[in-house]
């Protein structure tokens, strides 16, 4: 088997450019799904039944349809409708579309998972379930919700791989263009997938200082 | 205690849980600044009577009114929404079994909540006043302490403070010694005598007849989701008349010798 380290030394600061990218349209993603993904999970925990089926209705559409379908969607379909967006932008909110979803039912989860004991003692407070949600639920929740959301930004991130098909200039596009040109795809795929690892790593790091940061009691 | 007027009267309450019934049409009238024990075997349907009256659990008959307010029911009638039940809600304080502490909060801050949160008291103020309570139950040295770095019993006192802060006007006690060891229990107790000595309005659920023989202007005694005997302390447990009553009683016997 013949490796090519030359095209090895040659590519490695070319990908740079694009872990860049990877890390902004991931970053912007995050912030966003996660902002929406608390939303809705709180708005699914709501006594408004038109609410909750309308969560319920946008979560099994992202859970039942392939991300792939969603970036087109995004990106071919709603200039139909004349919302035409850049392709960083687009990717951005295909990517936090999917991720809210996922993040809204981790949200969902955890707070429903705090013992009942708790919501009745804020009721006996004479708190509304709203504000038991937010004063008794909810702060309870974070360090619980930190491992699972973790999962979601991990997978957000390496999805982020798939916006290439919409040429958002990210980590695999640019490793797709250098394959291109140098017909080395063992080469590059093995150097994306180091790449994509090392930043994995770095993520999941940063998540267990968050959680250990995070109170526990 | 027949002189002072009803505070909180329970009319026909009924509940099911599928196929059992749980409670079947109980009435029940507490006077102003009178304790109240409710004593029955367990599945009597005495906690679930107890959590019908603040509405942690919805009769599916029956009315509950304290003092002019019909829970659930605004004043003209119609049905409260959710806000306004929460308000009447209030109007009872109510002591868990597992005392149902705020973990992620300290002792002050558990007792401020509602204050803070409900009542819109701000935080300084609704914290003093809580360090007040706290005082009053003898756990000055433990404001700033979380749940989890008290005792059973201190964390039960801190629930009792935490309904007082509310300023309720009567509070409902779900067997409060009943998750605790055995020596920590009389520090719940005294503290729930003092209430009772200054005069608060409870309506105590409790497995502890000592307390009851005490404490009770009135006991009453549940078999079956229905209220079998009631009466005073003297005549319920001195001349019990109901055969379970009398049957309950005699099982208890070798615990009252420990």
């Amino acid at each position: 088997m013949y490796f090519d380290w030359n095209v090895v030394t040659y590519a490695a600061p070319l990908l740079a450019h694009g872990v860049v990218m990877t890390l902004q349209v991931s970053a912007v993603a995050a912030v966003l799904g996660l902002l929406l993904g608390l939303a809705a999970g709180l708005a699914s925990l709501s006594n408004s039944v038109l609410l909750r089926g309308v969560i319920r209705l946008y979560v099994e559409f992202i859970r039942g349809t392939p991300l792939l379908i969603q970036i087109f969607l995004v990106f071919f379909a709603l200039p139909v409708i004349g919302i035409r967006l850049p392709e960083f932008w687009a990717g951005v909110v295909a990517l936090a579309l999917n991720a809210g979803a996922y993040i809204a039912e981790v949200v969902r989860g955890t707070v429903g998972s705090i013992e009942k004991g708790q919501s009745e003692a804020g009721l006996s407070i004479g708190m509304t379930r709203r504000a038991t949600l937010m004063w008794v639920l909810l702060p309870q929740a974070w360090r619980p919700m930190v491992p699972a959301l973790t999962n979601d930004l991990i997978t957000l991130t390496k999805n982020s791989s798939l916006l290439s098909v919409i040429s958002v200039y990210e980590l695999t596009r640019a490793g797709q263009a250098i394959i291109a040109t140098h017909f080395a795809p063992f080469e590059i795929f093995l150097l994306l997938a180091l790449y994509y690892w090392a930043l994995i790593s770095a993520l999941a790091y940063v998540s267990r200082r968050i959680e250990r940061a995070l109170p526990s009691w | 205690m027949v002189t002072r007027p009803v505070l909180v009267e329970a009319r026909g309450i009924s509940k099911s849980f599928g196929a059992r019934n749980v409670l079947q049409s109980v009435d029940l009238s507490v006077h102003e600044g009178e304790t109240v024990v409710i004593i029955g075997a367990s599945g009597s349907g005495k906690t679930t009577f107890l959590r019908c009256l603040n509405r942690l659990e919805t009769p599916d008959a029956g009315t509950v009114r304290i003092a002019d307010v019909t829970i659930g029911q605004r004043a003209d009638g119609r049905p409260a929404d959710e806000r306004e039940l929460a308000n009447q809600r209030r109007l009872f304080g109510f002591v868990f079994q597992r005392f149902n502490l705020f973990p992620h909060l300290t002792a002050a801050q558990n007792v401020a909540l509602g204050p803070r949160r409900v009542l819109g008291i701000p935080r300084a103020q609704a914290e003093a006043r809580a360090v007040q309570e706290l005082t009053r139950l003898g756990l000055a040295d433990h404001v700033n302490k979380r749940p989890g770095q008290l005792s059973g019993g201190q964390q039960q006192r801190v629930a009792i403070a935490r309904a007082l802060a509310m300023d309720p006007r009567v509070i409902l006690f779900d067997e409060p010694t009943s998750a605790l060891d055995p020596e920590l229990v009389q520090e719940v107790l005294d503290a729930m005598r003092a209430l009772a000595a200054e005069g608060m309005t409870m309506v105590v659920v409790t497995h502890e007849m000592r307390f009851a023989r005490q404490v009770a202007d009135r006991v009453v005694f549940m078999a079956d989701g229905r209220i079998a005997e009631e009466g005073p302390p003297e005549t319920l447990f001195g001349a019990p008349r109901d055969e379970r009553l009398q049957r309950f009683l005699r099982h208890l016997e070798p615990q009252r010798d420990l």
